[in-house]
């Protein structure tokens, strides 16, 4: 098998391995630290029956390969739990439950997850307008003054942590100038105008560092396409500049923009960890930060799956947008 | 894959093995890797002397100033910028009043510490994993480069932030944030050696060696090693302040450093709390960080350069030259692997 088919299952198996090991580390990891989960999940009021009970019907007795491989099963055909009244079904992707809270890990990431993809959307928008336009712009506009404004802009993003960023926009925008609110999301279904308001810092905090990236490759993209064979005979033909660059640069110029893109959404909705912890936006990434230090091993297991999984298929997308877009790719 | 590959000049194009006096020359005429170059040196440094000059300021790290804060605000610093006088050079920390030119002398320490200890780690695990899998034979080579790529592709972040979150809190936290750091992101050094090597391995006076009668040990270091320089350093350069990012991402979360132990990105964690009524102590190790990334971003574009003069440069700054040479080499960084 050969060809597209081939790749995908190739990168699919590969996907699952990378995702399988990442599991299993965490589970060997938190198994081996310690603290009780029984007693986390029972509260610290729980006499030791109680909390050996509890033990029991959440499976910690058995051995860590064993919860492993029922963590595993529940993925695959979900999981019935015994609640001691009644019981708890956990339909087919079943990432187990809550030590603390007992709710389901798939409905507390699902719950989670619109926070982090209105963060991830709306960052990725700005960062495409504000990198691709900077970028084109010193393309086209060699030697000038907005090259050299390029080279510093660039500098300076690559040199700026995301967290930075987010505080000087902090300092400066409600702080001082007292121009924006201090951030507090409001879910779009609630209000888009206040959401949109509320995500704004967040959104220029993610992208102003994105888009140095982004500005750089394009010019760069967009100086290889300009410099190509066919760019220079659709010139000899007599093809104005303009429509040389509108009609035949772009396409060949944005083709990593649009591949890279597809990476950087796929991490991103891996969770802005720093921005989300920054912002108070209550994602995935938020979750994660505040799971793992509660020791919650089951939201920090499911949630890490989900990332891992959205980074792996962005991958996958990425380098399938390069073959489409580009004929001479081989994807291997 | 077809990614665009971060770094792979160097491992693509080696550099012909170049005296130091000559990789100097080469630095020498790049003013901007120079100044980041300076920068780095000076706050080196600063690390290193911070008992000698607390000592000289006349304050320490953890001692508390109830005095200089103004209680009534909730413990806002009195003062002008935070507090600084003859006596607190860069003013206090807001709530414990705790004197701030110690804790950002004492947290060089930490956050330039980690990050260079991490870095070292990751090259010694990574040059390891990559000559193995370069000399060893194909069943090797495949088991090694597999468990390399499970390592490039792991969200690395989260794995740091899971295993720093188990280890009991006794654990020197600088020194776990190393080891974590170290032992997780190591494959790129991995990849670029065995690359490195295998490319090498075909080469004439490799092959002369072997031929000579020397073990495979010899050969690799004393003709392999060599010719690892300029790659392995080049790449060390570029993750250094990643690793700086890491570690004040991590204790800006709050599970890397923790109080009461001094670190910029600590600070900076601590600082958030107080950005509204005290934004000097925000902008302080906010500068540091951007400062030390920055210079370090700088001379790490030197170096690449300086090791490896045929490659383009990648951020082109500091020359005219270099501005010339990379417009000419064009989209070497961004194009991905066409063709």
């Amino acid at each position: 098998m050969t060809g597209l088919p081939a790749f995908l299952l190739r990168r699919l198996l590969q996907a699952v391995v990378v995702l399988l090991v990442l599991a299993a580390v965490l589970y060997a990891v938190f198994y081996l630290a310690p603290g009780d989960a029984a007693r986390l999940a029972c509260g610290p009021k729980c006499s030791t029956a109680q909390v050996a009970q509890i033990r029991g019907q959440m499976g910690l007795d058995d051995p860590v390969y064993l919860q492993f491989w029922h963590f595993l099963q529940g993925i695959v055909g979900g999981h019935t739990y015994s609640t001691g009244t009644g019981s708890l079904h956990c339909p087919a992707p079943c990432l187990g439950q809550s030590y603390r809270t007992g709710e389901l890990v798939t409905d507390l990431i699902t719950q989670k997850l619109p926070a982090t993809a209105s963060l991830a959307l709306g960052a990725m928008v700005l960062w495409l307008v504000i990198g691709v336009g900077t970028g084109l712009v010193s393309a086209l506009r060699r030697g000038g003054i907005t090259e050299r404004l390029l080279t510093g802009f660039t500098l300076v993003g690559v040199a700026t942590p995301v967290f930075i960023t987010g505080i000087l926009l902090l300092l400066v925008f409600c702080s001082w100038l007292q121009w924006l609110p201090y951030p507090s999301y409001v879910p779009f279904t609630d209000d888009p105008q206040q959401w949109a308001w509320n995500l704004l810092l967040p959104w220029l905090a993610l992208a102003l560092v994105e888009a140095a990236k982004y500005a750089r490759l394009t010019r760069s993209s967009m100086l290889e396409t300009l410099a190509e064979d066919h760019i220079r005979t659709f010139r000899a033909y007599g093809v104005g500049e303009a429509a040389v660059v509108r009609r035949h640069a772009l396409r060949g110029a944005l083709t990593p923009v649009i591949a890279l893109s597809a990476l950087d959404l796929g991490t991103m909705f891996g969770g802005a960890l720093l921005t989300e912890t920054l912002f108070g936006i209550p994602g995935l990434g938020q979750q994660l930060v505040q799971s793992v230090q509660l020791k919650d091993l089951p939201v920090v297991v499911g949630i890490v799956l989900v990332m891992g999984l959205a980074v792996v298929l962005a991958n996958a997308v990425a380098d399938v947008l390069y073959a489409l877009a580009d004929r001479r790719v081989v994807l291997a | 894959m077809t990614r665009p590959a971060e770094g792979g000049a160097g491992a693509l194009a080696p550099a012909p093995p170049s005296g130091a006096r000559q990789v100097w020359r080469r630095l020498r005429g790049r003013p901007a890797a120079l100044a980041g170059g300076a920068v780095i040196v000076l706050l080196v440094l600063v690390a290193l002397g911070a008992p000698l000059l607390a000592g000289i300021e006349g304050q320490d790290t953890t001692s508390y100033h109830a005095d200089l804060v103004n209680s009534a605000s909730g413990g806002v610093p009195r003062g002008t910028f935070g507090g600084i006088s003859g006596s607190h050079w860069l003013g206090v920390e807001p709530g414990t009043g705790r004197d701030l030119f110690a804790r950002l002398a004492y947290g060089a320490r930490v956050s330039l510490g980690v990050a260079i200890a991490a870095t070292v780690l990751q090259v010694l695990i990574g040059v390891a994993f990559g000559l193995a899998a370069g000399l060893g034979n194909r069943w090797v080579d495949g088991l090694l480069s597999r468990i390399t790529d499970i390592f490039v592709v792991m969200p690395a972040l989260i794995l740091a932030i899971a295993l720093l979150a188990v280890v009991p809190s006794g654990f020197p936290r600088p020194v776990l944030l190393t080891l974590v750091l170290g032992f997780i992101a190591w494959g790129g050094f991995a990849k670029i050696v065995r690359a490195q090597v295998l490319t090498q391995k075909s080469l004439d006076y490799v092959a002369a060696s072997r031929l000579a009668g020397s073990s495979p040990w010899r050969t690799a270091r004393r003709e392999l090693l060599p010719a690892l320089v300029a790659p392995v350093l080049t790449y060390a350069a570029v993750t250094l302040p990643t690793n700086i990012v890491s570690e004040a991402g991590l204790s800006f979360l709050g599970i890397g450093v923790t109080p009461p132990t001094p670190s910029w990105g600590q600070m900076l964690s601590s600082a958030t709390t107080w950005y509204q009524a005290d934004s000097a102590y925000v902008l302080l190790p906010a500068a540091l960080l951007f400062v030390i990334v920055l210079a370090f971003t700088v001379f790490a574009d030197g170096i690449r350069a300086a090791l490896d003069p045929r490659a383009a440069s990648r951020l082109r700054v500091g020359t005219r030259a270099g501005r010339r040479a990379g417009r000419e080499a064009g989209a070497a960084t961004g194009g991905g692997e066409t063709a």
